[in-house]
């Protein structure tokens, strides 16, 4: 369209350049802006002020000091476990899985079903997951009663598996099928043993997709609650779990305002992760620069 | 008396919340108010909480959708008295003194006592330490987590008074749930009506209304009192001071206290909770005998949580429990 003023013939009256709607930048990004502006920066902007006002309204920090009893340390502690369990299994076994089905035939009916399958148990999660686990291995379950299935983390943590390990399949898979084969043949040809390609080739190509995947199962992990409430709805292990005692409890323990507190320490936690990991990041990626 | 069902009348609508209809009986109770006044019922939000229902009241305030009456735990109910008018009910006297606000702000109506229900499997039980033998491996489950569900915390409590504590203190019932945690036997589904219909929890302590065979829906299902462990919980009833329909708010009461074969105090009974008037009853004969006889038996006296009594529990729980079970 732009083209066209050039190609106008002399003479003729020119294709005024105002037809085409002029607009400001950043109106392209406003729909964007908005939105994480009403589903993002606003509820974190309403956590973090009324985590720093007492039940009464008045600000100060009274109700910060919630983040240091032992009480709540021990939640924080829990979900940390249970995160890091799930997204470490989660992460070594689906990289592992990824990397056999990337061998295959690419086109193959093996691969196909694969993706759509971890597509699927990749949502799979919540009461129904939680109540699937419960009837097979639960105190009166179908095939056994797994002694160790109320035993924190570990109960948890097997359930949680079972929909990180597909999500680590998806989004680590692009990662493995960028390894070029002429890469691999290429240090063959050199004399390089399979451990000195994945330690001087492969590795250091699939580090910080590895890192950035690993980064996204724990966050998945962290923000979980309908699984972990189905598993077990009569002791608080977790973060989210106690926030939802501090909403709804009907015994004279709500508390809104501790309910944002802990929720700042999840955003705390989450940042102090994010710093780690951007770290590693950077550190993984340096042989890039 | 009159002229009230005709003011009710007139207004023509009745705003209840939170009034599931299995539950003690409150679909027999609606429909019976409905046929008896011709006044219409619209029952928001049947499986809210007490907490949901002050919340409409403050939400939809000076709406005509804002609920005009309440049937709430006292727990909220002693913390939101400024949300409710003052009303006495015609038997007001035959409600005993400890369960009513004496300014008439709330007032109890029916509850009952913490129970332990099992499946008949088990044999018959007769006491909460039998719970720690081995045959109840994965097998006792509470309504809830203790911190927040009321049913759960009394559960604890009854569990507490059974092994020589009292309601000033909880610590032995959350000892009792160590115990059984440390054996196995701590059941972690929470407790449901399909939970026990599909053997996942053979074993619920829960309010005895919640808790018989007929409510539950399972015939092999027996519930016992812990004997010395009578633990009491009421409902109340309040009316939003601000009620679209303050005339048939107060006739609806009016209907609820009414000792009548077909009022409230004895369709409650039907559904198995304990009527806050059902002593007075007893005496004057109105009350329904046989589903009286229904209930479990009470071994002792009841004892009833005071407000500080309560919080000291909860905030006990908040310290302890996650610690003990885990």
């Amino acid at each position: 369209m732009v083209a066209a003023t050039a190609t106008t013939p002399a003479g003729a009256r020119p294709v005024r350049a105002g037809r085409r709607l002029r607009l400001p930048a950043w109106v392209g990004t406003a729909p964007f802006l908005a939105y994480v502006g009403l589903f993002l920066l606003l509820p974190t902007g309403i956590i973090v002020f009324n985590a720093f006002r007492s039940p009464s309204g008045a600000l100060n920090l009274s109700s910060l000091k919630l983040l240091f009893s032992s009480t709540t340390r021990s939640y924080f502690i829990g979900s940390f476990q249970l995160c890091l369990i799930s997204s470490a299994v989660g992460a070594v076994l689906g990289a592992i899985l990824a990397y056999a089905i990337a061998s295959g035939n690419p086109d193959g009916t093996v691969r196909r079903l694969y993706i759509a399958v971890s597509g699927v148990l990749a949502q799979f999660g919540g009461v129904t997951l939680a109540f699937a686990f419960v009837v097979l291995i639960g105190p009166v379950g179908l095939l056994t009663h797994a002694s160790w299935f109320y035993t924190f983390p570990w109960g948890i943590a097997v359930i949680y598996t079972y929909f990180q390990v597909p999500l680590m399949v998806l989004v680590f898979l692009p990662a493995i099928d960028g390894l070029k084969v002429q890469w691999r043949e290429a240090s063959d040809s050199l004399g390089s043993s399979a451990w000195q390609y994945w330690r001087y080739v492969g590795g250091p190509l699939l580090a910080p997709a590895f890192l950035g995947a690993a980064l996204l199962l724990f966050a998945n992990a962290l923000s979980a609650f309908a699984t972990v409430v189905a598993w077990e709805n009569q002791i608080a292990y977790i973060v989210p779990q106690q926030i939802y005692v501090a909403i709804n409890s009907e015994v004279g323990l709500s508390n809104v305002n501790q309910a944002d507190v802990l929720a700042l320490g999840m955003i705390i936690m989450v940042a102090i992760i994010m710093t780690g990991y951007a770290f590693l990041q950077r550190r993984a990626a340096r042989w890039l620069r | 008396m009159a002229k009230l069902i005709a003011a009710a009348k007139k207004e023509g609508t009745l705003n209840v919340i939170a009034l599931p209809p299995t539950w003690a009986n409150y679909g027999a109770i609606i429909s019976t108010f409905e046929k008896k006044y011709g006044i219409k019922i619209n029952s928001a939000n049947p499986d809210g909480s007490s907490q949901d229902e002050v919340n409409a009241v403050k939400q939809e305030n000076g709406t005509a959708a804002a609920p005009d009456v309440l049937d709430i735990g006292m727990a909220v109910a002693l913390v939101n008295t400024n949300l409710f008018a003052p009303y006495k009910v015609s038997t007001w006297s035959d409600i005993p003194t400890a369960q009513k606000s004496t300014a008439g702000l709330w007032y109890q109506d029916y509850g009952g006592y913490m129970s332990v229900g099992y499946s008949s499997k088990f044999g018959t039980i007769t006491s909460m330490s039998q719970l720690l033998g081995p045959k109840f491996k994965g097998a006792v489950a509470l309504n809830g987590n203790p911190t927040e569900a009321n049913a759960a915390l009394n559960g604890v409590m009854m569990a507490s008074l059974a092994n020589g504590g009292s309601a000033a203190s909880i610590a032995k019932g959350v000892s009792f749930f160590q115990e059984l945690k440390s054996k196995g036997n701590f059941d972690s589904v929470q407790a449901t009506g399909a939970t026990i219909k599909a053997g996942t929890t053979p074993v619920v302590l829960n309010w005895d209304y919640l808790n018989l065979p007929s409510y539950v829906g399972v015939s092999n299902w027996k519930v016992f009192i812990p004997s010395g462990a009578v633990l009491g919980g009421y409902y109340a009833q309040a009316i939003n001071k601000n009620a679209p329909h303050p005339a048939a708010a107060r006739l609806w009461e009016e209907f609820l206290y009414s000792q009548a074969a077909t009022g409230g105090q004895n369709l409650w009974l039907a559904g198995g909770a304990r009527p806050v008037e059902q002593s007075a009853m007893t005496s004057n004969s109105s009350i329904n005998s046989a589903d009286a006889a229904k209930l479990p038996a009470v071994p002792g006296t009841p004892v009833f949580l005071t407000q500080s009594q309560a919080t000291d529990a909860a905030n006990y729980l908040m310290a302890n429990w996650a610690k003990a079970v885990s």
